[in-house]
């Protein structure tokens, strides 16, 4: 842990030496999804509701969603950015170090620039808390912690899931996109106005429904009885981790150096 | 004009070689338009109001926006040229017998095309065959069939003369990041691909109506299912040459300007 609290001080220190550039970066990752933000404004501008969701409940999915993703591109961009390692044969490097892999993948890139985007969702989701007619309770307020830190973590598994693929190739990795930018896209509705497949998919397979619909339901007061499942759903997202952990294992051990 | 071809055309077969990338690409953008369809069918559900256009009009302009994503999208870039000129390369660019505004046009142009035509089929295809609502349909007659190729390919023209103007700007600013940003993001949204014009609110509309960046995308997608008769994209046509003409020639005189003061960086 103290290590890698001194690689996120050397990343934060390097990254801040030209300070413009960072700042700018920083206000122009918070603008990016604020088209996006737009596109759902004048979608409900238009329409009024979807399937009996207000604009201020979609908010409120949007926000978490958007900021469980900035944070787990902010600290685990390390393993998104991984395929370069393999190709360059610079993992060996990491290899002979006497700690753990994850953990020097996990310090070798952080984006602090990610901040910008993370503000962005930070106040969206004051915004739609403050609009909607809801009391945050400590037991609410206690799930949407959670809900954040579990989405993180999902976000993550897959980063990690897909950077141990890299192990057998490193072609046609973007595909994963379809659920780290897809899920996300996806996850800023809430779940119940999407065919069943979909649905099913996005709670069963990857969990990012647990994380985001179902304790969502419970904030908004829309559960019926099971109050505690729908607040402890999230925690599929440590469920998730676990297997992509147990991959990323199997690929190091899979590992064949490239290079010269 | 020859050297021009030639660029364009070493582009292109380059741009086939990525098949892996295409593949992958291809599962995304398929994946890309159903959720947003599907997003709009749950809207369109419970809707008291009338919107602009109808569903099955609606479906078919989002699986356009995927088919034609590298004719329409402004994040397409060319990493090449920027190191050209952060690096000092631009040197050597500068040494070519040819009009470099005209070299790299050519150069984007066909790296749009080669990426376009390795994904557009197969989404085609499959986009066809998908049940109903989330097909993409015919459009209505041939006579509205016709004047969408058309508006297409001047869009993307129109596309690629616009992206242009990112690339100027590094003259001035040494770093693409800005200029992307501002650029890309606010053109990719005022030119429908984050929600379709015809679902903006009205005051909206009629903003991204002068801007040249509808003109791209929106305009040959409506052409298509013909919510913008035959005549009426005869008109339309003019006004996307008249753009092109302007920014072109705003385009050359500005990279006049950036090379009259280029600094060769590196040494």
């Amino acid at each position: 842990m103290y290590l890698y609290l001194k690689y996120v001080a050397i990343l934060f220190k390097s990254q801040t030496q030209y300070r413009l550039s960072f700042w700018l970066l920083a206000i122009g990752q918070a603008l990016t999804p604020l088209t996006v933000f737009a596109g759902l404004y004048f979608m409900f501008a238009q329409f009024g509701q979807v399937k009996g969701w207000s604009f201020y409940e979609a908010a409120l999915c949007y926000a978490i969603v958007g900021l469980s993703f900035a944070l787990a591109e902010t600290f685990a961009r390390g393993f998104d950015m991984f395929s370069t390692l393999v190709a360059s044969g610079d993992f060996d490097r990491l290899l002979v170090r006497p700690r753990s892999t994850v953990l020097q993948v996990l310090g070798s890139r952080f984006e602090f620039a990610r901040l910008g985007r993370m503000l962005q969702s930070l106040i969206i989701l004051l915004w739609s808390l403050n609009k909607l007619p809801l009391t945050l309770t400590a037991p609410k307020l206690l799930t949407l912690i959670l809900m954040i830190v579990c989405g993180t973590l999902i976000f993550a598994g897959i980063f990690i899931a897909t950077a141990s693929f890299s192990f057998w190739t490193i072609q046609g990795l973007e595909v994963a996109n379809v659920f780290t930018d897809g899920g996300r896209e996806m996850a800023k509705y809430p779940l119940s106005i999407y065919e069943k497949w979909v649905a099913v998919f996005f709670t069963y397979i990857i969990p990012l429904g647990c994380v985001n619909y179902l304790p969502l339901l419970y904030i908004l007061g829309r559960t019926d009885g099971h109050e505690i499942l729908y607040m402890l759903s999230p925690l599929a997202g440590i469920v998730f981790i676990i297997p992509c952990l147990l991959l990323w294992k199997i690929g190091v051990r899979h590992y064949c150096s490239t290079g010269s | 004009m020859n050297a021009y071809i030639s660029v364009w055309k070493l582009r292109f077969l380059s741009g086939l070689q990525y098949r892996a990338a295409a593949l992958a690409g291809l599962a995304t953008q398929l994946f890309f338009g159903l959720i947003f369809i599907m997003v709009y069918v749950a809207f369109y559900q419970h809707s008291t109001a009338e919107p602009q256009m109808t569903l099955s009009q609606l479906a078919t302009y989002i699986w356009l926006q995927q088919i034609f994503l590298s004719f329409v999208m402004l994040w397409f870039r060319d990493n090449e040229i920027f190191q050209l000129i952060t690096s000092g390369n631009i040197a050597y660019e500068l040494c070519r017998p040819c009009g470099i505004y005209s070299f790299w046009y050519a150069k984007l142009l066909a790296q749009r095309l080669s990426s376009a035509i390795l994904r557009c089929l197969p989404i085609l295809l499959i986009a066809f065959l998908l049940p109903i609502p989330y097909n993409l349909s015919l459009p209505p007659s041939a006579s509205s069939f016709i004047p969408f190729v058309l508006t297409l390919l001047i869009g993307l023209a129109l596309n690629v003369a616009i992206s242009m103007f990112i690339y100027i700007s590094v003259f001035w600013t040494m770093s693409p990041v800005g200029s992307t940003l501002v650029i890309a993001v606010t053109g990719e949204f005022l030119s429908g691909m984050i929600i379709p014009i015809p679902l903006m609110s009205a005051w909206l509309q009629h903003f991204t109506y002068v801007l040249p960046f509808r003109w791209t995308a929106d305009f040959p997608f409506r052409v298509y299912s013909g919510q913008i008769p035959p005549a009426e994209a005869l008109q339309g046509m003019i006004i996307q040459l008249l753009w092109l003409a302007v920014l072109i020639i705003v385009g050359r005189w500005c990279i006049k300007r950036a090379l009259r003061q280029v600094v060769v960086q590196g040494g």
